[in-house]
């Protein structure tokens, strides 16, 4: 294999000093990357950082404002998707790109069809024939006359690899590919990605997990604000290095929260709920000044718990009781009594991104902000803006698209429109997904604020280490049930896992 | 950082300023189209020919302010042209059995706003996507309009009830005043309420305007009763200044209100637009119209122009707010 780091060795592909500006703000800056023939090369660094930017950059989805790149040493322009295309340039998204009614091998081969021999026909024989090739080729063990849609996310995300080998694809780059996928799923996922680096295909992954930068990872190159901070090797560096390489500044691993003495009254209680999107039974308290987790494996119900309770799903039978009275309708109702969901998907279900950080901030408390009915642009702006200072949501304006703000100031949003609106119980789902540490820190430090001025917060994480560190206590769910409850002095993620498990 | 701190210094400015600059362009549009056709046309510029296009774009905007809300929730009320015929035969009927034009003009309005309600129940308790709904509503509205008037034609009606469409106030058409009204009200109610407020939500993303708590299917029933009510208006208007009514007036106008929404600036995809918009669309609507016949151009054209220029106002629209982005 070329040795990566080898001085002398030409890289398969250099970018040097690309830039590229959006309207107010830097997306990247000098920014100089090689990649070798074989290697498995991490991009790291906070939202926002550029690695995105860069990854559409070599990709051909934005053309650099300067910069050069060089592929095996010449000079070539990336200018079009077309252009990376024929470098053998291939991304495997988040978002797959598959067409859903399809089945794999037509998505494989989508647009360069074999021919039939009657002119305008599809070789069906061939494209399947060719299909299973690829899918042996990536060790794929599917029936590729399987349509898409009714594969899982795992399975797409190989139906996407095989796509992009089959383009001949010497260059993979793969972002946040681990995201949605089991550990078993992990594991296949790394098995393939190990075979291809042995094939001489070179992989750009982009990734938030530090465990797998280092068993994955041959070189690692962080950004920070659209700059190159360093090139490193996995040996040479500790994680804690590289996520003060990420910030910039050493960042406290630990969560802030002042535990309340004794937890005030009861605001809201759950009991015996049971909806037809898959909970039965559930009995649930949450008090005032307490942050309770609702953790679980992923899809033991726990956001169908989150929405019932807001009335976002019907409910089948049970009662929810909300500072004092019984409470039940459609999330409107909820909204008006006191309740905030922080949903799970941000982008599609907490904001509108087309409309203004202002709109958006106001949306849920108009009722509150102007009785008469009457709504005044300039005293939701000021509304606005006090939440952004007090928030410090970092955005041009109050006018700004909100689409356009970083993941952590787009939950900041999310967040202030329930503190406009005067919310006594916030209910998050996975309120830290996708967002930077700095950001999680003023999350948290900010759900502390809440619930010491007297609100609660009911907390979905995926991530057992912020319920342990910042839950009073909390709720296991398993197969739609709750499986137990753990107090503060329990609180361990060996507890968590231990109940969430099945045969536990 | 520093402009960030420049931003911040500037005046606040309504939340919609992204709408401000195409509606300039829109008054931008109308000013050019006028100079050309006065340049062209010395009666363009006469007072009777200016007072006749505002008679006429006022029809348009009628029916287009109310279908404006409907494609600002990412809708669509397809039978608004169907309504207004349905509408003018109910209430020409009903004055010419009681003599009240008073009861006619209630009974119009009621007839308009039922249809609308119905389509907004299909919407939201049906879950039918509102391009179908208010399709087959279109189709139903047709087939009870010609039951009912059976080929006849109403004719005929009180002087005083004939005012509204052709009369004159102080020099003025009546039907301007009216035009002003509502243009004032449904201007107000889009971006000066709270409910104008949801609607934009709605539009912009249905699924988090729910999830803030807005209360979307009545504010969507809201929506198309008053699409309706409007055409419902539209269809008294009309009533008044034809001084008929058959089953077929309502097939021509449907399309030139979804034109003057899309000509306007508002985004079939919901969230984007505002009724001055519509008022400018129906506006540069009836100037094109109103200048091929000044020009002497055929009228078989106008289909033609108009259809050049919904692309192009929407593909402009399109640029700009990528550009934004």
């Amino acid at each position: 294999m070329n040795a990566p780091g080898n001085a002398a060795a030409t890289p398969l592909l250099e970018l040097r000093d690309i830039s590229k500006t959006f309207p107010g703000v830097k997306a990247l800056d000098d920014v100089s990357f090689a990649l070798y023939a074989g290697e498995v090369h991490m991009l790291l660094g906070e939202n926002g950082a550029g690695k995105s930017s860069l990854m559409k950059v070599l990709c051909g989805a934005y053309s650099a404002d300067a910069g050069e790149f060089f592929f095996e040493g010449k000079k070539v322009t990336i200018a079009s998707t077309a252009d990376a295309q024929k470098l053998g340039i291939a991304v495997i998204f988040q978002e797959f790109s598959l067409v859903p009614y399809l089945d794999i091998a037509q998505n494989i081969f989508l647009g360069r069809e074999p021919k039939g021999r009657i002119p305008g026909t599809i070789d069906r024989r061939r494209i399947l024939a060719d299909a299973r090739r690829l899918l042996d080729t990536i060790g794929f063990d599917i029936d590729p006359s399987v349509i898409v849609n009714t594969l899982g996310v795992a399975q797409q995300q190989m139906v996407e690899i095989a796509k992009a080998i089959s383009q001949n694809a010497r260059i993979l780059v793969m972002d946040e590919p681990t995201a949605a996928l089991s550990d078993r799923e992990t594991e296949l996922l790394f098995a393939l990605i190990a075979r291809l680096k042995a094939d001489g295909v070179s992989i750009v992954y982009i990734s938030h997990r530090m465990a797998e930068v280092f068993s994955l990872g041959d070189r690692i190159t962080v950004l920070r604000d659209g700059r190159r901070i360093d090139g490193v090797r996995p040996a040479d560096v500790t994680p804690d290095q590289l996520v003060r390489m990420m910030v910039g500044r050493t960042v406290d691993m630990t969560y802030p929260r002042n535990f309340a003495d004794k937890p005030g009254e009861v605001l809201l209680t759950v009991k015996g709920l049971t909806a037809a999107s898959g909970i039965s039974d559930i009995n649930i308290e949450v008090r005032r000044g307490e942050i309770v987790g609702l953790c679980g494996l992923v899809g033991s119900g726990r956001s169908e718990v989150a929405r019932a309770i807001f009335g976002a799903d019907p409910v089948a039978s049970g009662e929810i009781v909300f500072d004092g009275k019984p409470i039940s309708g459609e999330p409107d109702v909820a909204a008006r009594r006191g309740i905030a969901l922080i949903p799970e998907s941000r982008k599609s279900e907490g904001l509108a991104l087309l409309r203004s950080v202002g709109d958006n901030l106001v949306v849920s408390a108009l009722r509150k902000l102007f009785p008469s009915g009457l709504f005044d642009p300039r005293s939701g702006q000021r509304t606005a803006d006090g939440l952004i200072r007090q928030l410090r949501i970092a955005t041009p304006s109050a006018r700004q698209t909100v689409g356009l703000l970083s993941g952590g100031n787009q939950q900041k949003v999310v967040i202030g429109k329930w503190l406009a609106a005067g919310a006594k119980l916030f209910i998050f789902d996975e309120p830290t997904r996708g967002i930077d540490v700095g950001a999680k820190s003023e999350i948290f430090a900010l759900i502390d604020r809440l619930v010491a001025e007297g609100a609660a917060a009911l907390m979905i994480s995926s991530e057992q280490v912020e319920i342990c560190h910042v839950c009073d206590r909390a709720y296991v769910m398993r197969e739609g049930r709750v499986a137990g409850h753990l107090t503060r002095n329990e609180l361990t993620e060996e507890n968590i896992v231990r109940l969430g498990m099945h045969h536990a | 950082m520093t402009d960030i701190a420049k931003e911040s210094l500037s005046p606040p400015r309504s939340f919609l300023s992204q709408d401000a600059i195409q509606l300039f362009y829109r008054l931008l549009a109308v000013l050019l189209i006028c100079a050309v056709l006065a340049v062209l046309n010395d009666s363009f510029l006469s007072l009777g020919n200016i007072l006749n296009v505002l008679r006429q774009a006022s029809l348009t905007f009628f029916i287009a302010s109310g279908l404006t809300l409907v494609v600002l929730t990412a809708g669509l009320d397809l039978s608004v042209g169907a309504n207004v015929a349905l509408s003018a035969c109910v209430a020409g009927t009903v004055i010419h059995t009681t003599g009240s034009p008073a009861l006619g003009i209630l009974t119009g309005l009621a007839c308009g706003g039922i249809v609308g309600l119905l389509n907004g129940i299909m919407v939201t308790a049906l879950r039918i996507p509102s391009f179908i709904a208010t399709y087959g509503m279109l189709w139903v509205l047709n087939g009870l309009t010609y039951w009912y008037m059976a080929g006849e034609t109403l004719h005929g009606f009180p002087a005083g009830f004939r005012q509204i469409g052709s009369g004159y106030l102080f020099g003025l058409p009546i039907p301007v005043y009216l035009l002003l009204v509502f243009l004032g009200i449904g201007t107000l109610f889009a971006q000066r309420t709270i409910w104008g407020q949801e609607i934009y939500a709605i539009g912009a993303n249905p699924v988090a305007a729910r999830l803030s708590g807005i209360p979307v299917t009545r504010r969507l029933l809201l929506v198309y009763a008053v699409s309706g009510t409007m055409a419902g208006l539209a269809s008294i208007i009309f009533l008044s200044r034809l001084n008929s009514a058959e089953a077929d007036i309502g097939e021509s106008l449907t399309l030139p209100a979804i034109a003057a929404v899309l000509i306007g600036g508002t985004s079939l995809f919901g969230g984007i637009g505002t009724v001055f918009g519509t008022f400018i669309g129906a506006l540069i609507l009836t100037l094109v119209l109103n200048g091929m016949n000044l020009l002497a151009v055929s009228a078989n054209w106008q289909p033609l122009v108009t259809g050049i220029i919904v692309i192009l106002a929407v593909w402009l629209d399109m640029k700009t707010r990528r550009r934004g982005q």
